[in-house]
């Protein structure tokens, strides 16, 4: 219980330290952006850790950091081997698969109107459907290893991808396009040189939605069936052994997966969008 | 008028169907542009100069009468990349550089990298823009963007150049000096040019004629010829003989006006 009183104490300085940083001269400055979400993070672990111990909180009920962060060095070797499993293998496939047949659909439809009227209600129709109603189906067909969790993720990313693209095909002025008849530009140059540079803020919005999308599908994926290694499975499996600490260890090589994830994706937004106002 | 036609318009109908009830552009617009003039077209908005810059231009189809650009329809003009159409607006690609932008037109038209690159820098200086060739459009003032679009519609070469109030977004400083530029580049290329404007002034400045035009239905209310000689400093918009023209332009507009309204 005397742990609490400190919790308390250090919660009211890291804000008045925060409040000071914010309203420095310090706040513009990269260190300064950087300093007030570390202050806050910092803040949050510690005092995660002094109530847990000072409440004495079962360790099934919610792992103190400290003892998250010895299960996360301890089991290296097994939080690699799941990732690699769910990450690299599920996740990363199935987004690569995913976006490059969405983006392709997305050619097509833009191409022909008939599909445009055909396929984008059926792909509406899709992103509707639960993904634990998928799943079970999806590990059925591909069996229980990486490939069925691929699967999964193509069918998350698919519409939102599949969306954004053809939005942003479509999102061209009535001169711009004036402007490739007047060259005579056959449908392929406007399409190159005009359309798909300009659907590329579309695009990547997409692509960044997708990138959460993939981790949650492989994740919940291998909840239906699995070898016996990936995130999903031991989250599952350490739920019903009550090792809690392994299951937030897995929580946490997510998170900073999704993270980097995201950044990356970021980053090439960033490269490939540079002209447009929000970049620039 | 003597020289060859190259722009012919004769009883030109166009006719939009819109939700509420069809509108009449064009009626009955006939017209002979020749080799190297300067022909600029005036009336407020909705007479249909644009309209008929773009028929011409094959971005419109008449329903009525009939076009020749070069002899030939404006569809087969278009796809022998017969003229340069300069927009209201730059247009500028963002994420291509200025010299980029300029080389649209040659890259899809597949000129080799050579001589793209000698175009490029030839219109680049024309537009007096050299040096610019690396930055983007968003670094430019408008000015300088509607000039990287006049070289654009210029890199090509072709022996038309239509422009649809190219200069109405600039200001009048900016607007004299392009002016004077334009007026300049025309006597060197020996182009054969359209131009809509809104401005009277810019109007008999530029052209060796004017075409005054007025709304509901779009049509040709005067043809002006513009005696002024071909060197023309900016001051010579002081002079009687310029105010003259205005004057009948400005008569023109007003009777077309009072028929309509």
């Amino acid at each position: 219980m005397t742990l609490v009183f400190p919790a308390f104490v250090l919660w009211m300085a890291a804000w008045w330290l925060n409040t000071r940083i914010a309203g420095s001269s310090l706040a513009s400055s990269y260190a300064g952006r950087v300093a007030v979400p570390v202050v806050f993070g910092l803040t949050v672990l510690a005092i995660w850790e002094l109530v847990v111990r000072g409440l004495d909180v079962s360790q099934v009920i919610l792992p103190a950091p400290t003892v998250i962060a010895e299960t996360l060095a301890d089991e290296t070797g097994t939080l690699w081997i799941d990732f690699r499993q769910t990450a690299l293998k599920g996740a990363i496939s199935g987004y690569v698969i995913g976006c490059l047949a969405a983006f392709s659909v997305a050619l097509a439809i833009d191409r022909s109107p008939y599909l445009r009227r055909g396929l984008l209600p059926i792909g509406n129709f899709v992103a509707a459907l639960p993904i634990v109603g998928i799943a079970p189906i999806l590990v059925n067909w591909f069996g229980f290893d990486w490939q069925s969790k691929a699967a999964v993720v193509v069918v998350m990313v698919f519409f939102p991808i599949l969306v954004n693209t053809v939005q942003g095909l479509a999102d061209t002025a009535a001169m711009q396009r004036d402007l490739m008849r007047t060259y005579s530009a056959s449908y392929w140059q406007t399409l190159l040189k005009l359309r798909l540079p300009a659907a590329m803020p579309f695009v990547f919005n997409g692509l960044k939605i997708a990138t959460t999308l993939a981790l949650i599908g492989a994740i919940v994926a291998e909840y239906f069936g699995s070898p016996t290694r990936g995130m999903g499975f031991r989250i599952s499996t350490s739920v019903g052994t009550l090792e809690l600490a392994m299951v937030w260890s897995e929580i946490a090589v997510t998170a900073l997966a999704g993270t980097l994830f995201y950044g990356a994706v970021t980053l090439v937004e960033r490269w490939v969008t540079f002209w447009h106002p929000s970049q620039r | 008028m003597s020289q060859a036609a190259v722009i012919e318009a004769r009883n030109l109908d166009l006719t939009f169907e819109t939700g509420d009830g069809s509108i009449q552009a064009l009626r009955d617009v006939t017209l002979e542009i020749g080799k190297g003039e300067f022909v600029s077209f005036i009336g407020p908005s909705g007479c249909g100069k644009t309209t008929f810059l773009r028929v011409v231009a094959g971005l419109e189809t008449p329903t009525g009468g009939e076009v020749r650009v070069n002899g030939t329809s404006p569809d087969e003009a278009r796809r022998d990349r017969a003229y340069g159409y300069v927009f209201q607006e730059a247009g500028l690609y963002p994420w291509r550089t200025i010299a980029g932008n300029v080389r649209l037109p040659l890259e899809i038209m597949g000129y080799s990298r050579s001589e793209m690159a000698d175009r490029v820098n030839r219109v680049l200086e024309l537009v007096e823009l050299s040096g610019f060739e690396n930055k983007h459009p968003w670094q430019l003032s408008g000015g300088m963007q509607q000039r990287a679009s006049i070289a654009r519609a210029l890199a090509f070469d072709a022996d038309i150049l239509l422009m649809d109030e190219p200069f109405g977004a600039l200001d009048e400083i900016v607007r004299d000096h392009l002016n004077e530029q334009l007026l300049r580049l025309w006597d060197h290329t020996g182009k054969t040019i359209g131009f809509v404007t809104h401005s009277i002034p810019e109007a008999v400045y530029l052209s060796t004629r004017v075409v005054v035009m007025s709304p509901r239905p779009g049509r040709i209310t005067d043809i002006i010829d513009n005696p002024l000689p071909r060197e023309r400093p900016l001051d010579i918009r002081d002079t009687p003989e310029f105010l003259e023209i205005a004057q009948r332009i400005r008569k023109g507009l007003r009777a077309g006006h009072s028929y309509g309204d």
